[in-house]
């Protein structure tokens, strides 16, 4: 018993140092990722500068200079988004695996990015034609909601369709899913066939993904759908560990197991809407970030979600900076670049796979 | 002594068939009950529905008196334990991750150390301590078996600080074990009936069955043809009629297979 006392007491405390390491590593690389992100671009600003007019602003003194401008009302918001992004699209990817109980689950592969896209399109399109005449342009907030409302239909769809008689079958959702975003994407040719030369570009930028559209309205407007869908998602991580042995062990286990599920389709409509309205589709992040999050730090959504959150956030930020940087003064649409290295990457998971587990 | 789980002319319905037809069974405290019988009997299914898993089309469980099918789950989960009969994981936990499941949100006034020694104590009880650190999906069927009662004990261990009468359930829990394991397994699973636990398995091993039941339940076509002492339900014309084997007397040895003593501790301790 003493043995096993000790092993215990050693145990606990290298599973929570290697915990506290992880997280600490994450913050410092998310700082770090962050600064750089408001320093690099076409203007090259210092990191000092940097400080110095973040913390001006903040103690509530006018800046002036052409940096002072660039920083707060072009990096800065465009940093915050690119935050609130990839952090709400890694961790709805962690909670869509786990919901699904499949490390290939993605919110962008089953059509949900699509459907919120679809739904963002139908505003932009049929929201100005409606609308224009009394009010003028579409306000940028209709566009979270309309996505949200996207997002939700088309998980809400998926779920219908592969649940019968109270249980939900992964391999049907996954299916559907494909054929959701096919049908997404066949509403997505049908409103550039009908959008005029301004609409087409929007939609565009939908299709692509990119964070190049950031203001501070849509950081307000977002942040509200983003920031407590992260907050809550956690409380959802004892369910998401037993929902991986089978809804059945989930429910011998005590689980809620059909509030847990609907919660979980809640959250993540929420946070890919509120993504996809902001930045359009942005893929492969929800998938490369937990998935190497497991490597390292195993497979226990307590720790697995949050640091997702926190991942996924680095990552986006600084494949923003590269998209940006790269081919200066251009920019490429950062969905280009997160394809580029994600599609590769899973398929390497696949390849992988057929070598250990069946898919 | 009283009845813990009281089942009702329970009926279920699958696949246009009766898998299970007005069953009637009460089970007591402190008794080791096998349900035997051949394949698609419905024995599984009879174990889904006392475990609150499924809900029968007709008649009624009752759990300490109280209705199962209105006791919320977390509160289920405290007087009753499932082993399932396999389990796939799609995510690398680890074997001691696996076992705190068990023990993790079940129990009232444990903290988080007092978790984990029953994730561990109950490792080392199913004889897979050694497995703590590994990756469940690395793990043969077997280990993985065990590691799986690791996780039911560690529930029942937690759920104790709140419910002391309580069940659980083994759906074929050795199908994929060695013999020691087996009968260590078992053993242990006496030992908890010992203890006041109501034990209710799926066993395919006659012969085991014979040796730990306390009860035995001999089911076919979704009815329960013969219920009680074991050598009183495994006559030669019974499991004629059930098997459709012939059988010489006396059908079964005179003495099961059982674990030494000395043995049975070891395997106990790890």
């Amino acid at each position: 018993m003493t043995v096993l006392a000790l092993e215990q007491d050693d145990r606990r405390s290298a599973i929570t140092d290697r915990r506290m390491i992880l997280f600490a590593a994450l913050a410092v690389l998310l700082v770090l990722v962050s600064i750089l992100g408001l320093g690099l671009g076409a203007t090259g600003v210092p990191a000092s500068r940097v400080f110095a007019v973040i913390a001006d602003a903040l103690t509530g003194h006018v800046t002036t200079g052409g940096d002072a401008l660039i920083i707060l009302q072009v990096r800065l918001p465009r940093l915050l988004l690119g935050l609130l992004i990839g952090a709400a699209l890694a961790s709805s990817g962690a909670l869509m695996q786990g919901l699904f109980r499949n490390p290939l689950a993605d919110p962008g592969l089953i059509g949900v990015s699509a459907g919120a896209a679809l739904a963002a399109a139908a505003t932009i399109v049929l929201g100005d034609r409606l609308l224009a005449p009394s009010i003028g342009a579409m306000p940028f907030s209709a566009l979270p909601v309309g996505a949200f409302a996207g997002g939700l239909i088309t998980m809400f769809g998926l779920y219908l369709i592969a649940t019968r008689g109270g249980r939900t079958s992964i391999a049907t959702m996954l299916l559907a899913g494909v054929a959701f975003d096919a049908l997404a994407g066949a509403g997505m040719g049908l409103f550039s066939y009908l959008s005029d030369d301004r609409q087409l570009r929007d939609l565009t930028f939908w299709t692509l993904g990119s964070l190049s559209g950031a203001t501070w309205t849509k950081v307000v407007a977002i942040t509200p759908f983003v920031l407590p869908t992260l907050l809550t998602m956690p409380f959802l991580a004892r369910g998401l560990n037993a929902l991986s042995l089978g809804e059945a062990e989930a429910f011998h286990l005590g689980i809620p197991v059909q509030r847990v599920k609907a919660a979980a389709i809640l959250l993540v409509a929420v946070a890919v809407g509120a993504s996809v309205a902001a930045a359009g589709m942005i893929g492969f992040v929800g998938i490369v970030v937990p998935h190497v999050l497991r490597l390292i730090a195993g497979a226990n959504h307590k720790v697995l979600l949050p640091a997702s959150a926190l991942l996924g956030a680095a990552l986006l930020v600084s494949a923003d900076t590269v998209a940006r940087t790269i081919a200066a003064p251009a920019e490429l649409p950062i969905g280009i670049l997160t394809a580029a290295i994600g599609a590769p990457f899973f398929l390497w998971l696949l390849l992988r796979r057929q070598g250990g587990l069946a898919l | 002594m009283s009845a813990l789980l009281d089942a009702k002319g329970i009926s279920y319905r699958g696949g246009g068939r009766l898998l299970v037809d007005a069953v009637d069974l009460s089970i007591a405290g402190g008794s080791f009950t096998i349900v035997i019988g051949p394949n698609g009997a419905g024995k599984s299914t009879l174990l889904r529905l006392l475990s609150g898993e499924l809900t029968p089309a007709a008649g009624e469980v009752r759990l300490h008196g109280e209705l199962l099918r209105s006791i919320p789950p977390w509160r289920l989960a405290h007087s009753r334990a499932v082993m399932p009969q396999a389990s796939d994981l799609s995510f690398p936990f680890t074997v001691f991750e696996v076992a705190s499941l068990g023990a993790e949100g079940i129990g009232r006034g444990l903290s988080r150390s007092d978790r984990q020694r029953i994730a561990l104590d109950a490792l080392a009880l199913a004889d897979v301590a050694h497995l703590a650190r590994r990756n469940y999906q690395t793990l043969s069927g077997g280990e993985r078996q065990r590691v799986h009662f690791a996780r039911v004990l560690a529930q029942l261990q937690a759920g104790r600080t709140v419910e002391t009468r309580q069940v659980l359930f083994l759906d074929e829990p050795i199908a994929s074990l060695d013999l020691k394991h087996q009968l260590a397994l078992l053993e242990t699973a006496k030992s908890l009936a010992r203890d006041g636990l109501a034990v209710v398995a799926v066993l395919h091993d006659l012969q085991l069955a014979a040796g730990m039941a306390d009860d035995l339940v001999l089911m076919q076509g979704g009815l329960v043809v013969a219920r009680g002492r074991p050598e009183a339900v495994l006559t030669p014309a019974l499991l004629a009629g059930v098997f459709g084997v012939d059988l010489i007397p006396p059908a079964l040895p005179p003495s099961p297979w059982m674990l030494a003593p000395d043995r049975s501790r070891a395997a106990g301790a790890g």
